[in-house]
């Protein structure tokens, strides 16, 4: 390999990316953009539940109680509701998910017997959200004492289980604040890198096909690695500028704690980047038009990335059939490798599994991409 | 080492069921300017790309500065430039940045680089522009600059693939006034062309009919192969002339040029007279009967004619 004609190879590429300002401003402006749509469009934090109250008694200790959930930024209080009718129309209208009803002994209960409970009806026809305001309530109650019982009844859905006499407390690491954001928006990173990566090197060499300079081209004496190489490099550097934007706006705009080491982020994302780079430059070493390679590259990471990599859906969950293609997918090992490297401040040491992985991936798709090219017009 | 530059023996060349070149067999001395002759679809392309080792052939061998280029392609392509008939640089760099690429990847050192540049973009009249984009040239131009990165690594042979189509008659005077010279240092030259005017300027042609070497020689001796005389008759109703000369006995055949009709007849003394007398008859205006040297344009025609009625 002569380093001669890679450095040609990258002035020339160089010189053909500036000149292309219109898709240069756009490689420059996409991960911003992505970033910021799929950033705020996924969240999975189930806030301000709509709720109705329906006190019965109207003491001072019931509406102390109700304003616990005022107060509580889980829910927020729809209606002030004086009868069971009015509190069936209000969820069977939709107006409220849960409604807390207070029992007319409520206080005189819990002064008698140290005990007393209130009644939470829910609209279970979503049983998730149902399942996440019985929890937020649960919360909310106990918050406001230990002696009062949440008894629940659902409606319009499975039965909500009622609340078991001892509770469980979990107590989270990592992301103590369990806000959903924190391990959504690495995996954003992750996702928006695979797609704006394998897009800016899948049309290198199609453009080539397409332009007629391939045929000059094959007719020197450049080596398949030399093309690579220089035609990989100027990408490289646009593909790191594009990490740094992602990664920058992870932290800095969406919030995420950030523990890890800036040099294990940057060997990851190398890595990384150096697959998703050789998977777009070998889908246009394969795809001789433009448009059929980039539709391709589309396809091979942003379906892996979104549906297999643990980004949308959780891998341990995944049907035992699937499970282990998961493996196969570059991008399952750089989102891990991020959500670690964020919120748990892993080392080197402690990613050697996804490092290792990343870097056996970047050689073979490399080899595979520098042997796919022919230098023939057959 | 042979003396030939190029030696194409049995070359053979099938896309599906069309075969474009079929047991093309030819040698190229060194320094002549060699033509590849033949209408669109004679295959001229395909040879020229399997020469270049840009194509591999079916069959055939073919020996390019005494290396194997079917066996082994990329041995051949430092020693020689290729110059495809589509434009193949890139429209978005500059003719200097062009020029740079190419002498880059052939490791030209700069000092080389500059001088050779300089006096080749000097030859073409091209040095007011070497700031301008490729894709901003005049066809002639992009022409011009293919050619001057082509023979900017300084090659033993050049293979040119249609240069001068669709180039105007001023660069392409440039683009001739280059190939001669480099003759003159010794460079071998192959050329493929359309155009019969320009295959006259070459040493030796090959006549290439549906990918078969019709005929190779000189332009003069290929001319003297062709029995019989050529007539020229200018005149104003030239298809009107061409339809009653055409059923006159002893006419092999009838072609269109310019401003009159090139008549190719067994004997001129004896069929002048009769044609003017035929003419004259059909109440035809005409600039009197004269023979002509044949183009090789009518030896083509002529050629190709005689072997498909010997088919």
């Amino acid at each position: 390999m002569k380093l001669r004609r890679v450095r040609a190879v990258v002035v020339k590429e160089g010189l053909q990316i500036w000149r292309d300002r219109r898709s240069l401003i756009i490689a420059l402006l996409m991960p911003f953009m992505q970033m910021l749509l799929l950033g705020y469009g996924v969240n999975l934090d189930i806030k301000h539940v709509a709720v109705c109250t329906f006190d019965r008694e109207n003491s001072q200790t019931s509406q102390s109680l109700l304003k616990h959930f005022q107060a509580s930024s889980y829910f927020a209080v729809k209606h002030v509701l004086d009868s069971y009718k009015s509190v069936t129309t209000a969820l069977d209208r939709g107006d409220c998910v849960i409604t807390i009803v207070i029992p007319p002994d409520f206080s005189e209960r819990l002064r008698d017997s140290g005990q007393s409970s209130i009644q939470a009806i829910l609209d279970a026809t979503d049983d998730n959200t149902a399942a996440v305001a019985t929890g937020y309530a649960q919360s909310v109650v106990s918050g406001f004492s230990d002696e009062v019982q949440l008894q629940f009844s659902g409606i319009g859905g499975a039965s909500v289980a009622a609340a078991a006499p001892l509770s469980l407390e979990a107590r989270v690491w990592y992301n103590e604040d369990l806000d959903s954001r924190n391990f959504i928006i690495p995996g954003v990173v992750a996702v928006v890198m695979a797609l704006v990566g394998s897009q800016l090197t899948s049309l290198t060499i199609s453009r080539e096909w397409e332009r007629g300079t391939m045929e000059l081209l094959v007719s020197t004496p450049i080596t398949s690695m030399e093309l690579m190489i220089g035609k990989l490099l100027p990408y490289f550097a646009i593909g790191m500028l594009d990490a740094t934007f992602c990664l920058g706006i992870a932290v800095w705009w969406f919030g995420v704690p950030f523990r890890g080491s800036l040099a294990t982020l940057t060997l990851v994302t190398v890595l990384f980047l150096i697959v998703v780079l050789s998977i777009g430059y070998l889908v246009s070493v394969t795809i001789r038009t433009q448009l059929g390679a980039s539709q391709i590259a589309l396809i091979l990471t942003m379906l892996p990335t979104m549906m297999l990599s643990g980004y949308t859906f959780p891998i341990d969950q995944m049907p035992d059939f699937i499970r282990p293609v998961t493996y196969l997918v570059y991008s399952r090992y750089y989102l891990t490798a991020l959500k670690s490297i964020f919120l748990k401040g892993s080392g080197v040491v402690d990613l050697w599994f996804p490092i290792l992985i990343m870097l056996l991936y970047a050689a073979a798709v490399g080899t595979w991409a520098a042997r796919a090219f022919r230098k023939s017009l057959d | 080492m042979s003396e030939s530059a190029i030696e194409v023996a049995g070359l053979t060349k099938s896309f599906g069921s069309v075969t474009a070149v079929d047991h093309l067999s030819f040698s190229v001395d060194r320094g002549e300017i060699f033509g590849l002759v033949g209408p669109d679809g004679a295959g001229k392309t395909t040879t020229v790309r399997m020469i270049a080792g840009v194509m591999r052939p079916d069959a055939g061998t073919i020996m390019v500065d005494g290396v194997d280029v079917v066996t082994d392609p990329e041995a051949v392509k430092p020693r020689v430039s290729y110059m495809p008939q589509r434009f193949g640089l890139y429209e978005d760099l500059t003719v200097d940045e062009n020029i740079r690429f190419y002498a880059e990847i052939f490791e030209i050192p700069r000092k080389l680089r500059i001088e050779r540049a300089e006096r080749l973009l000097a030859a073409s009249n091209m040095l007011q522009f070497r700031q301008r984009l490729a894709g901003q040239l005049s066809g002639g131009m992009k022409q011009k600059l293919g050619l001057t990165c082509a023979l900017i690594h300084a090659p033993r042979a050049v293979l040119l693939d249609e240069p001068t189509t669709g180039v105007d008659p001023v660069s392409r005077r440039d683009f001739w006034r280059i190939l001669f010279g480099l003759r003159a240092d010794g460079v071998t030259i192959l050329i493929s062309t359309a155009y019969l005017d320009e295959a006259e300027r070459c040493s030796r042609l090959a006549l290439l009919n549906e990918g078969r070497v019709l005929h190779c020689d000189t332009p003069a001796s290929l001319k003297a192969k062709m029995p019989g005389a050529m007539l020229a008759v200018i005149s104003p109703s030239m298809r009107d002339a061409r339809d009653l000369v055409a059923k006159l006995p002893g006419v092999e055949n009838v072609l269109l040029v310019g401003d009159g009709i090139h008549i190719h007849v067994d004997d001129a003394a004896r069929r002048i007279p009769e044609l003017t007398a035929a003419l004259n008859a059909a109440g035809i205006v005409f600039e009197p009967v004269r023979q002509v040297i044949p183009s090789v344009e009518d030896l083509f025609v002529s050629l190709t004619e005689r072997e498909e009625k010997a088919a």
